[in-house]
Protein backbone atom coordinates (compact mmCIF):
# COMPACT_ATOMS: atom_id res chain seq x y z
CA UNK A 1 0.00 0.00 0.00
CA UNK A 2 2.76 2.36 -0.69
CA UNK A 3 1.17 4.47 -3.40
CA UNK A 4 -0.59 6.08 -0.37
CA UNK A 5 0.43 8.63 1.57
CA UNK A 6 -2.27 8.18 3.95
CA UNK A 7 -4.22 5.21 4.45
CA UNK A 8 -6.68 3.89 6.60
CA UNK A 9 -6.66 -0.03 6.98
CA UNK A 10 -10.03 -1.74 8.37
CA UNK A 11 -11.27 1.19 10.51
CA UNK A 12 -13.64 0.91 13.27
CA UNK A 13 -15.17 3.19 15.83
CA UNK A 14 -17.71 1.93 17.94
CA UNK A 15 -19.95 5.03 20.17
CA UNK A 16 -21.97 3.19 22.91
CA UNK A 17 -25.81 4.99 22.95
CA UNK A 18 -28.28 4.83 25.87
CA UNK A 19 -31.46 3.46 24.82
CA UNK A 20 -34.41 1.79 26.22
CA UNK A 21 -36.40 3.26 29.23
CA UNK A 22 -34.50 5.88 31.12
CA UNK A 23 -31.44 5.29 29.05
CA UNK A 24 -30.86 1.85 31.32
CA UNK A 25 -29.81 0.01 28.00
CA UNK A 26 -26.94 0.31 25.98
CA UNK A 27 -26.83 0.06 22.16
CA UNK A 28 -23.77 -0.02 20.35
CA UNK A 29 -23.60 2.69 17.15
CA UNK A 30 -21.01 1.71 14.36
CA UNK A 31 -19.57 4.97 13.50
CA UNK A 32 -16.77 3.26 10.95
CA UNK A 33 -17.61 -0.33 10.52
CA UNK A 34 -14.15 -1.80 8.63
CA UNK A 35 -13.56 0.85 6.48
CA UNK A 36 -10.52 1.25 4.10
CA UNK A 37 -9.28 4.09 2.31
CA UNK A 38 -6.15 5.59 0.98
CA UNK A 39 -5.26 8.98 -0.30
CA UNK A 40 -2.72 9.30 -3.36
CA UNK A 41 0.05 12.41 -2.64
CA UNK A 42 -0.77 15.23 -4.36
CA UNK A 43 -4.36 13.98 -5.08
CA UNK A 44 -7.77 15.06 -3.43
CA UNK A 45 -9.96 12.21 -2.01
CA UNK A 46 -13.34 13.38 -1.09
CA UNK A 47 -15.13 11.57 1.17
CA UNK A 48 -18.94 11.91 0.69
CA UNK A 49 -22.26 11.09 2.30
CA UNK A 50 -25.05 12.23 4.78
CA UNK A 51 -24.81 13.77 7.87
CA UNK A 52 -24.25 10.68 10.36
CA UNK A 53 -22.58 8.82 7.89
CA UNK A 54 -19.34 8.67 9.26
CA UNK A 55 -17.66 11.21 7.29
CA UNK A 56 -15.77 13.54 10.26
CA UNK A 57 -15.27 10.59 12.50
CA UNK A 58 -13.26 9.42 9.61
CA UNK A 59 -11.35 12.30 9.30
CA UNK A 60 -10.79 12.97 13.05
CA UNK A 61 -9.73 9.17 13.32
CA UNK A 62 -7.18 9.35 10.28
CA UNK A 63 -5.75 12.50 12.23
CA UNK A 64 -5.58 10.78 15.67
CA UNK A 65 -7.90 12.92 17.20
CA UNK A 66 -9.88 10.19 17.87
CA UNK A 67 -8.93 7.12 19.19
CA UNK A 68 -9.60 4.06 17.18
CA UNK A 69 -11.48 0.81 18.07
CA UNK A 70 -9.51 -0.91 15.43
CA UNK A 71 -7.19 -0.92 12.46
CA UNK A 72 -4.59 1.17 11.40
CA UNK A 73 -3.47 4.62 9.81
CA UNK A 74 -0.09 4.25 7.77
CA UNK A 75 1.36 7.43 7.31
CA UNK A 76 4.59 7.10 5.56
CA UNK A 77 5.02 3.83 6.30
CA UNK A 78 4.36 5.29 10.59
CA UNK A 79 1.04 3.20 12.03
CA UNK A 80 -0.12 6.35 13.87
CA UNK A 81 -2.20 4.62 15.88
CA UNK A 82 0.66 2.85 17.68
CA UNK A 83 3.49 5.41 17.86
CA UNK A 84 3.73 7.15 21.31
CA UNK A 85 2.42 10.40 22.05
CA UNK A 86 5.45 12.42 21.77
CA UNK A 87 6.33 10.99 18.27
CA UNK A 88 3.01 11.70 17.09
CA UNK A 89 3.27 15.22 18.08
CA UNK A 90 6.29 15.59 16.19
CA UNK A 91 4.20 13.99 12.99
CA UNK A 92 0.89 16.43 13.42
CA UNK A 93 2.61 19.04 11.49
CA UNK A 94 2.14 17.20 8.64
CA UNK A 95 -1.07 16.24 9.29
CA UNK A 96 -2.97 19.14 9.26
CA UNK A 97 -6.91 20.46 9.45
CA UNK A 98 -9.19 23.15 8.10
CA UNK A 99 -12.80 23.17 9.62
CA UNK A 100 -15.93 23.96 8.67
CA UNK A 101 -17.47 26.62 10.70
CA UNK A 102 -14.81 29.98 10.20
CA UNK A 103 -16.86 31.42 12.99
CA UNK A 104 -16.60 28.56 15.73
CA UNK A 105 -12.46 27.31 14.63
CA UNK A 106 -10.88 30.89 15.24
CA UNK A 107 -10.01 31.80 19.18
CA UNK A 108 -11.37 34.74 19.09
CA UNK A 109 -8.92 36.40 21.92
CA UNK A 110 -6.15 35.40 19.90
CA UNK A 111 -4.79 38.21 17.13
CA UNK A 112 -4.38 36.62 13.69
CA UNK A 113 -0.93 36.61 13.60
CA UNK A 114 -1.04 34.70 16.91
CA UNK A 115 -3.01 32.43 15.27
CA UNK A 116 -1.21 31.38 12.43
CA UNK A 117 2.25 31.79 14.16
CA UNK A 118 1.31 29.30 16.97
CA UNK A 119 1.85 26.02 14.97
CA UNK A 120 4.97 27.49 14.05
CA UNK A 121 5.35 28.31 17.95
CA UNK A 122 4.85 24.93 19.27
CA UNK A 123 6.91 22.82 16.63
CA UNK A 124 9.67 25.67 17.24
CA UNK A 125 10.40 26.39 13.03
CA UNK A 126 12.59 28.46 13.15
CA UNK A 127 13.59 31.96 14.89
CA UNK A 128 10.83 34.29 16.09
CA UNK A 129 12.14 36.41 13.07
CA UNK A 130 11.54 33.39 10.32
CA UNK A 131 8.26 32.72 11.84
CA UNK A 132 7.09 36.10 11.64
CA UNK A 133 8.35 36.33 8.18
CA UNK A 134 6.57 32.49 7.79
CA UNK A 135 3.43 34.01 8.78
CA UNK A 136 3.30 37.16 6.97
CA UNK A 137 4.15 35.49 3.36
CA UNK A 138 1.39 32.91 4.27
CA UNK A 139 -1.25 35.33 4.80
CA UNK A 140 -0.68 37.54 1.51
CA UNK A 141 -0.35 33.66 0.08
CA UNK A 142 -4.04 33.39 1.05
CA UNK A 143 -5.05 37.41 -0.07
CA UNK A 144 -4.67 38.68 3.18
CA UNK A 145 -2.55 41.55 4.17
CA UNK A 146 0.39 42.53 7.24
CA UNK A 147 -1.45 44.36 9.06
CA UNK A 148 -4.35 41.73 9.08
CA UNK A 149 -2.06 40.16 12.07
CA UNK A 150 -2.94 42.35 14.37
CA UNK A 151 -6.95 42.42 13.79
CA UNK A 152 -9.22 39.43 15.57
CA UNK A 153 -11.08 37.53 13.76
CA UNK A 154 -14.55 39.10 14.56
CA UNK A 155 -13.21 41.73 12.21
CA UNK A 156 -12.88 39.67 9.47
CA UNK A 157 -15.83 37.97 6.83
CA UNK A 158 -16.59 34.44 6.49
CA UNK A 159 -14.51 33.99 3.38
CA UNK A 160 -11.56 36.09 5.05
CA UNK A 161 -11.74 34.04 8.26
CA UNK A 162 -11.85 30.70 6.20
CA UNK A 163 -8.50 32.37 4.41
CA UNK A 164 -6.94 32.29 7.89
CA UNK A 165 -7.90 29.23 8.84
CA UNK A 166 -6.22 28.25 5.34
CA UNK A 167 -2.88 30.18 6.58
CA UNK A 168 -2.91 28.41 10.04
CA UNK A 169 -3.14 24.93 8.12
CA UNK A 170 -0.60 25.77 5.92
CA UNK A 171 2.12 27.43 7.21
CA UNK A 172 3.59 24.46 8.69
CA UNK A 173 3.99 22.82 5.35
CA UNK A 174 2.22 20.10 5.97
CA UNK A 175 1.70 16.86 3.91
CA UNK A 176 -2.08 15.71 4.16
CA UNK A 177 -4.25 18.22 4.84
CA UNK A 178 -8.08 17.36 6.19
CA UNK A 179 -10.50 19.60 5.14
CA UNK A 180 -13.95 19.03 6.65
CA UNK A 181 -16.82 20.80 4.74
CA UNK A 182 -14.79 24.24 4.44
CA UNK A 183 -17.20 25.43 2.29
CA UNK A 184 -20.86 24.32 3.17
CA UNK A 185 -20.68 27.51 5.38
CA UNK A 186 -20.37 30.13 2.72
CA UNK A 187 -21.86 31.74 0.00
CA UNK A 188 -21.37 30.46 -3.68
CA UNK A 189 -18.85 33.12 -4.96
CA UNK A 190 -16.98 33.04 -1.95
CA UNK A 191 -17.04 29.06 -2.17
CA UNK A 192 -15.62 29.49 -5.63
CA UNK A 193 -13.16 31.30 -4.29
CA UNK A 194 -11.58 29.42 -1.12
CA UNK A 195 -11.94 26.20 -3.93
CA UNK A 196 -9.65 27.84 -6.41
CA UNK A 197 -7.38 28.90 -3.90
CA UNK A 198 -7.10 25.76 -2.23
CA UNK A 199 -6.53 24.10 -5.51
CA UNK A 200 -3.81 26.33 -6.45
CA UNK A 201 -2.45 25.86 -2.96
CA UNK A 202 -2.45 22.53 -3.45
CA UNK A 203 -0.40 22.64 -6.50
CA UNK A 204 2.05 24.70 -4.93
CA UNK A 205 2.75 23.12 -2.03
CA UNK A 206 2.03 19.69 -3.50
CA UNK A 207 -0.56 18.65 -0.71
CA UNK A 208 -3.03 15.84 -0.43
CA UNK A 209 -6.36 16.63 0.67
CA UNK A 210 -8.82 14.70 2.65
CA UNK A 211 -11.91 17.01 1.40
CA UNK A 212 -14.94 15.93 3.28
CA UNK A 213 -18.49 16.89 1.86
CA UNK A 214 -22.01 16.39 1.42
CA UNK A 215 -22.19 18.61 -1.64
CA UNK A 216 -21.28 16.66 -4.70
CA UNK A 217 -21.05 19.23 -6.81
CA UNK A 218 -18.12 20.73 -5.05
CA UNK A 219 -16.76 17.20 -4.91
CA UNK A 220 -17.25 17.08 -8.87
CA UNK A 221 -14.74 19.93 -8.90
CA UNK A 222 -11.82 19.68 -6.79
CA UNK A 223 -12.18 15.56 -6.21
CA UNK A 224 -9.37 13.18 -8.11
CA UNK A 225 -10.64 10.06 -6.30
CA UNK A 226 -14.07 9.83 -4.20
CA UNK A 227 -15.32 7.46 -0.77
CA UNK A 228 -18.81 7.11 -0.82
CA UNK A 229 -19.46 6.42 2.99
CA UNK A 230 -23.26 5.26 4.16
CA UNK A 231 -24.21 4.44 7.98
CA UNK A 232 -20.25 4.16 8.97
CA UNK A 233 -19.69 1.53 6.14
CA UNK A 234 -17.61 2.09 3.02
CA UNK A 235 -20.16 2.16 -0.39
CA UNK A 236 -17.38 2.39 -2.82
CA UNK A 237 -14.29 4.06 -3.87
CA UNK A 238 -13.38 5.23 -7.38
CA UNK A 239 -11.61 7.93 -9.65
CA UNK A 240 -14.23 10.92 -9.87
CA UNK A 241 -15.04 9.41 -13.26
CA UNK A 242 -15.81 6.01 -12.55
CA UNK A 243 -18.19 7.48 -8.94
CA UNK A 244 -20.06 10.18 -11.38
CA UNK A 245 -20.19 8.53 -14.57
CA UNK A 246 -20.79 4.79 -13.70
CA UNK A 247 -21.50 4.28 -10.28
CA UNK A 248 -21.47 0.75 -8.93
CA UNK A 249 -23.77 0.91 -5.93
CA UNK A 250 -27.22 1.88 -5.95
CA UNK A 251 -26.96 4.16 -2.94
CA UNK A 252 -24.38 5.89 -4.78
CA UNK A 253 -26.67 6.21 -7.71
CA UNK A 254 -29.18 7.50 -5.13
CA UNK A 255 -26.92 10.05 -3.96
CA UNK A 256 -26.41 11.48 -7.31
CA UNK A 257 -29.87 11.89 -8.60
CA UNK A 258 -30.44 13.43 -5.45
CA UNK A 259 -28.12 16.70 -6.97
CA UNK A 260 -30.34 19.58 -7.34
CA UNK A 261 -30.23 20.95 -10.75
CA UNK A 262 -28.95 17.83 -12.09
CA UNK A 263 -31.94 16.72 -14.84
CA UNK A 264 -31.67 20.54 -16.42
CA UNK A 265 -27.58 20.46 -16.51
CA UNK A 266 -27.89 16.94 -18.46
CA UNK B 1 -40.61 47.94 -0.49
CA UNK B 2 -37.66 49.71 0.97
CA UNK B 3 -37.54 48.69 4.54
CA UNK B 4 -35.62 51.61 6.49
CA UNK B 5 -33.30 50.62 9.28
CA UNK B 6 -32.09 54.17 11.32
CA UNK B 7 -30.50 55.63 8.10
CA UNK B 8 -30.25 52.98 5.70
CA UNK B 9 -32.21 50.87 3.04
CA UNK B 10 -31.84 47.42 3.15
CA UNK B 11 -34.50 46.56 0.24
CA UNK B 12 -34.72 48.85 -2.23
CA UNK B 13 -37.57 49.14 -5.11
CA UNK B 14 -38.54 45.38 -5.40
CA UNK B 15 -41.19 44.25 -7.51
CA UNK B 16 -42.21 41.40 -8.55
CA UNK B 17 -45.41 39.20 -8.55
CA UNK B 18 -46.41 35.66 -8.10
CA UNK B 19 -49.42 33.70 -10.15
CA UNK B 20 -51.29 30.72 -8.39
CA UNK B 21 -50.36 27.56 -8.86
CA UNK B 22 -46.62 28.98 -10.13
CA UNK B 23 -43.51 29.20 -8.04
CA UNK B 24 -41.23 32.33 -7.78
CA UNK B 25 -37.36 31.66 -6.64
CA UNK B 26 -35.78 34.60 -4.76
CA UNK B 27 -32.17 33.86 -5.15
CA UNK B 28 -29.25 35.96 -4.09
CA UNK B 29 -26.07 35.86 -1.53
CA UNK B 30 -25.91 36.44 1.73
CA UNK B 31 -27.64 40.09 3.28
CA UNK B 32 -28.77 40.39 -0.02
CA UNK B 33 -31.77 41.24 1.39
CA UNK B 34 -34.27 38.19 0.11
CA UNK B 35 -35.30 37.31 3.48
CA UNK B 36 -36.38 40.68 4.62
CA UNK B 37 -38.53 40.79 1.67
CA UNK B 38 -40.29 37.77 2.53
CA UNK B 39 -40.98 38.74 6.19
CA UNK B 40 -42.46 42.19 4.94
CA UNK B 41 -45.10 40.64 3.10
CA UNK B 42 -46.04 38.72 5.63
CA UNK B 43 -46.15 41.68 7.84
CA UNK B 44 -43.14 40.09 10.53
CA UNK B 45 -40.50 42.46 9.94
CA UNK B 46 -38.85 43.32 13.74
CA UNK B 47 -39.38 46.55 15.31
CA UNK B 48 -36.50 48.51 14.43
CA UNK B 49 -37.54 47.87 11.12
CA UNK B 50 -39.98 49.51 8.80
CA UNK B 51 -41.43 49.00 5.31
CA UNK B 52 -41.79 52.43 4.35
CA UNK B 53 -42.90 52.48 1.07
CA UNK B 54 -44.57 50.53 -1.54
CA UNK B 55 -47.49 47.71 -1.91
CA UNK B 56 -48.00 44.42 -1.23
CA UNK B 57 -50.94 43.77 -3.32
CA UNK B 58 -52.57 40.37 -2.23
CA UNK B 59 -55.87 39.19 -4.21
CA UNK B 60 -56.48 42.20 -5.03
CA UNK B 61 -56.17 43.41 -1.56
CA UNK B 62 -53.48 46.35 -0.95
CA UNK B 63 -51.80 44.33 2.59
CA UNK B 64 -49.27 46.75 3.38
CA UNK B 65 -51.34 49.22 5.13
CA UNK B 66 -53.33 46.44 6.78
CA UNK B 67 -53.15 46.33 11.13
CA UNK B 68 -51.80 43.49 12.93
CA UNK B 69 -55.51 42.32 13.41
CA UNK B 70 -56.38 42.14 9.76
CA UNK B 71 -52.50 40.58 8.96
CA UNK B 72 -53.69 37.96 11.87
CA UNK B 73 -56.40 36.68 9.53
CA UNK B 74 -54.24 36.56 6.80
CA UNK B 75 -50.94 35.11 8.26
CA UNK B 76 -51.01 31.41 8.18
CA UNK B 77 -54.66 31.16 6.73
CA UNK B 78 -54.28 32.55 3.53
CA UNK B 79 -50.49 33.12 3.19
CA UNK B 80 -48.93 29.99 5.16
CA UNK B 81 -44.87 30.37 5.76
CA UNK B 82 -42.28 27.67 6.39
CA UNK B 83 -38.98 28.63 7.66
CA UNK B 84 -35.22 27.20 7.11
CA UNK B 85 -34.70 25.83 10.61
CA UNK B 86 -37.05 22.58 11.41
CA UNK B 87 -35.43 22.26 14.82
CA UNK B 88 -35.69 25.55 15.88
CA UNK B 89 -39.34 26.86 14.93
CA UNK B 90 -41.27 23.98 16.42
CA UNK B 91 -42.32 24.23 20.45
CA UNK B 92 -40.35 21.33 21.97
CA UNK B 93 -42.77 20.60 24.30
CA UNK B 94 -45.86 20.39 22.38
CA UNK B 95 -46.60 17.35 20.19
CA UNK B 96 -46.58 17.58 16.62
CA UNK B 97 -50.24 17.18 16.64
CA UNK B 98 -51.07 20.07 18.77
CA UNK B 99 -49.23 22.77 16.68
CA UNK B 100 -50.64 21.64 13.78
CA UNK B 101 -53.64 22.01 15.07
CA UNK B 102 -53.09 25.56 16.33
CA UNK B 103 -53.78 27.23 13.13
CA UNK B 104 -56.80 25.08 12.83
CA UNK B 105 -58.78 25.93 15.76
CA UNK B 106 -57.43 29.52 15.80
CA UNK B 107 -58.27 30.68 11.85
CA UNK B 108 -61.12 27.44 11.23
CA UNK B 109 -62.71 27.22 14.79
CA UNK B 110 -62.00 23.16 14.55
CA UNK B 111 -62.41 20.87 17.70
CA UNK B 112 -63.01 17.63 18.69
CA UNK B 113 -63.36 14.78 16.72
CA UNK B 114 -62.95 17.31 13.74
CA UNK B 115 -59.68 18.61 14.68
CA UNK B 116 -58.27 14.94 14.90
CA UNK B 117 -59.27 14.00 11.34
CA UNK B 118 -57.89 17.32 9.98
CA UNK B 119 -54.50 16.39 11.71
CA UNK B 120 -54.26 13.16 10.76
CA UNK B 121 -54.90 13.75 7.12
CA UNK B 122 -52.57 16.68 6.90
CA UNK B 123 -49.79 14.32 8.35
CA UNK B 124 -50.75 12.12 5.26
CA UNK B 125 -50.30 14.36 2.80
CA UNK B 126 -46.90 15.23 3.79
CA UNK B 127 -45.77 11.70 4.11
CA UNK B 128 -45.89 11.09 8.19
CA UNK B 129 -48.00 8.46 9.99
CA UNK B 130 -51.35 10.06 11.24
CA UNK B 131 -50.00 7.99 14.42
CA UNK B 132 -47.02 9.99 14.86
CA UNK B 133 -49.53 12.95 15.96
CA UNK B 134 -48.44 12.42 19.73
CA UNK B 135 -44.76 12.82 19.13
CA UNK B 136 -42.73 15.28 20.06
CA UNK B 137 -40.57 16.73 17.61
CA UNK B 138 -37.46 15.34 19.02
CA UNK B 139 -38.79 12.37 18.52
CA UNK B 140 -38.78 12.91 14.53
CA UNK B 141 -35.82 13.30 11.74
CA UNK B 142 -35.13 16.57 10.54
CA UNK B 143 -36.87 15.68 7.46
CA UNK B 144 -39.83 14.58 8.95
CA UNK B 145 -39.59 18.06 11.25
CA UNK B 146 -39.87 20.00 8.13
CA UNK B 147 -42.82 17.76 6.77
CA UNK B 148 -44.14 18.46 9.91
CA UNK B 149 -43.63 22.62 9.36
CA UNK B 150 -44.86 22.39 5.86
CA UNK B 151 -48.31 20.43 7.06
CA UNK B 152 -48.76 23.32 9.52
CA UNK B 153 -48.42 26.04 6.66
CA UNK B 154 -50.79 24.51 4.65
CA UNK B 155 -53.03 23.24 7.31
CA UNK B 156 -55.64 26.26 6.46
CA UNK B 157 -55.04 25.66 2.65
CA UNK B 158 -53.14 29.24 2.30
CA UNK B 159 -53.74 30.92 -1.46
CA UNK B 160 -49.91 31.51 -1.04
CA UNK B 161 -46.98 29.56 0.60
CA UNK B 162 -43.62 31.42 1.53
CA UNK B 163 -40.77 29.16 1.95
CA UNK B 164 -37.99 30.61 3.20
CA UNK B 165 -34.75 28.04 2.53
CA UNK B 166 -36.72 24.99 3.76
CA UNK B 167 -34.33 22.74 2.74
CA UNK B 168 -31.00 24.29 3.41
CA UNK B 169 -30.54 21.67 6.48
CA UNK B 170 -31.10 18.90 4.55
CA UNK B 171 -29.52 16.27 4.25
CA UNK B 172 -29.86 15.80 -0.19
CA UNK B 173 -31.57 12.91 -0.72
CA UNK B 174 -33.85 14.45 1.71
CA UNK B 175 -34.24 17.78 0.12
CA UNK B 176 -34.80 15.96 -3.11
CA UNK B 177 -38.34 14.66 -1.54
CA UNK B 178 -39.47 17.95 0.29
CA UNK B 179 -38.56 19.71 -2.83
CA UNK B 180 -40.72 16.94 -4.46
CA UNK B 181 -43.50 17.25 -1.88
CA UNK B 182 -43.92 20.99 -1.87
CA UNK B 183 -43.98 20.83 -6.03
CA UNK B 184 -46.76 17.99 -5.25
CA UNK B 185 -48.53 20.30 -2.66
CA UNK B 186 -48.44 23.46 -4.69
CA UNK B 187 -50.33 21.90 -7.87
CA UNK B 188 -52.53 20.10 -6.02
CA UNK B 189 -53.77 23.01 -3.94
CA UNK B 190 -53.02 25.68 -6.72
CA UNK B 191 -50.98 27.54 -4.25
CA UNK B 192 -48.44 30.27 -5.27
CA UNK B 193 -45.26 29.79 -3.89
CA UNK B 194 -42.45 32.77 -3.21
CA UNK B 195 -39.61 30.28 -2.47
CA UNK B 196 -36.43 31.60 -1.04
CA UNK B 197 -32.98 30.10 -1.76
CA UNK B 198 -29.46 30.79 -2.39
CA UNK B 199 -28.97 27.38 -4.49
CA UNK B 200 -29.39 27.53 -8.34
CA UNK B 201 -29.73 23.90 -8.44
CA UNK B 202 -32.88 24.20 -6.33
CA UNK B 203 -33.76 26.62 -8.71
CA UNK B 204 -33.53 24.98 -11.84
CA UNK B 205 -35.47 22.28 -9.85
CA UNK B 206 -38.99 23.97 -9.05
CA UNK B 207 -38.86 27.53 -10.34
CA UNK B 208 -41.30 28.64 -12.71
CA UNK B 209 -39.86 32.30 -12.38
CA UNK B 210 -36.82 33.60 -11.07
CA UNK B 211 -36.13 36.77 -9.24
CA UNK B 212 -31.71 37.62 -8.31
CA UNK B 213 -31.31 39.86 -5.63
CA UNK B 214 -28.02 41.71 -5.16
CA UNK B 215 -27.61 44.40 -2.50
CA UNK B 216 -31.01 45.02 -1.35
CA UNK B 217 -32.34 45.11 -4.99
CA UNK B 218 -33.84 43.17 -7.95
CA UNK B 219 -30.83 42.82 -11.30
CA UNK B 220 -32.92 40.51 -12.94
CA UNK B 221 -36.12 38.58 -12.94
CA UNK B 222 -38.02 36.43 -15.48
CA UNK B 223 -38.77 32.94 -16.33
CA UNK B 224 -36.29 30.30 -14.61
CA UNK B 225 -35.38 29.13 -18.27
CA UNK B 226 -34.22 32.68 -19.82
CA UNK B 227 -32.35 33.52 -16.75
CA UNK B 228 -30.50 30.40 -15.79
CA UNK B 229 -29.53 30.11 -19.34
CA UNK B 230 -29.18 33.25 -20.64
CA UNK B 231 -28.52 36.10 -18.24
CA UNK B 232 -28.98 39.38 -18.96
CA UNK B 233 -27.19 41.10 -15.57
CA UNK B 234 -23.53 40.83 -14.98
CA UNK B 235 -23.66 40.10 -11.23
CA UNK B 236 -26.36 37.55 -12.53
CA UNK B 237 -23.74 35.84 -14.65
CA UNK B 238 -20.77 36.15 -12.45
CA UNK B 239 -22.77 34.27 -9.39
CA UNK B 240 -23.83 31.66 -12.32
CA UNK B 241 -20.02 31.35 -12.83
CA UNK B 242 -19.62 30.35 -9.03
CA UNK B 243 -21.91 27.55 -8.80
CA UNK B 244 -20.35 24.26 -9.36
CA UNK B 245 -21.71 22.12 -12.17
CA UNK B 246 -22.75 18.69 -11.01
CA UNK B 247 -20.52 17.37 -14.45
CA UNK B 248 -17.54 19.15 -13.74
CA UNK B 249 -17.25 20.61 -16.67
CA UNK B 250 -17.25 24.03 -16.30
CA UNK B 251 -14.40 26.16 -14.79
CA UNK B 252 -15.18 28.09 -11.43
CA UNK B 253 -15.08 31.59 -12.19
CA UNK B 254 -15.00 34.02 -8.77
CA UNK B 255 -16.82 37.28 -8.76
CA UNK B 256 -14.45 40.22 -9.86
CA UNK B 257 -16.20 42.40 -7.61
CA UNK B 258 -14.27 45.99 -8.94
CA UNK B 259 -15.07 44.91 -12.04
CA UNK B 260 -18.99 44.12 -10.80
CA UNK B 261 -19.03 47.60 -8.68
CA UNK B 262 -17.75 49.45 -11.82
CA UNK B 263 -20.11 47.56 -14.18
CA UNK B 264 -23.23 48.37 -11.74
CA UNK B 265 -22.49 52.15 -11.29
CA UNK B 266 -22.63 51.98 -15.04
Amino acid sequence: MSEFILSGLHLNKFYTQRSGRFGFGSTIVKALDDVTVGLKPATTLAVVGESGSGKSTLARCLLQLQPLDGGEVLFQGLNLAKISPAELRKQRRYLQMIFQDPFASLNPRMKVGEIVGEGLLIHGLGSNAEQQQKVIRMLKRVGLTEADMQKYPHEFSGGQRQRIGIARALVLEPKVVVCDEPVSALDVSIQAQILLLLKELQQEMSLSYLFISHDLRVVRHIADEVAVLYQGKLVEQGSVEQIYNNPAQQYTRNLLNAIPGRQQAA
Amino acid sequence: MPAQAPSRLLVNNVSFSLQSGKTTCVVGESGSGKSLTALSVMGLLSRQLKRTQGRIVFQGQDIAGFSNDQMRDIRGKRIGMIFQEPMTSLNPVLTVGYQIGESLTVHLGLKGQALKTRIAELLEQVGIPASRADSYPDELSGGQRQRVMIAMSIACEPAMLIADEPTTALDVTVQAQILKLLDELKTRMNMGMLFITHDFGVVADIADDVVVMFRGEIVESGPVTEVLKNPQHPYTKALLDCVPDAEGKKPLKPIDYAWLNKDVAA
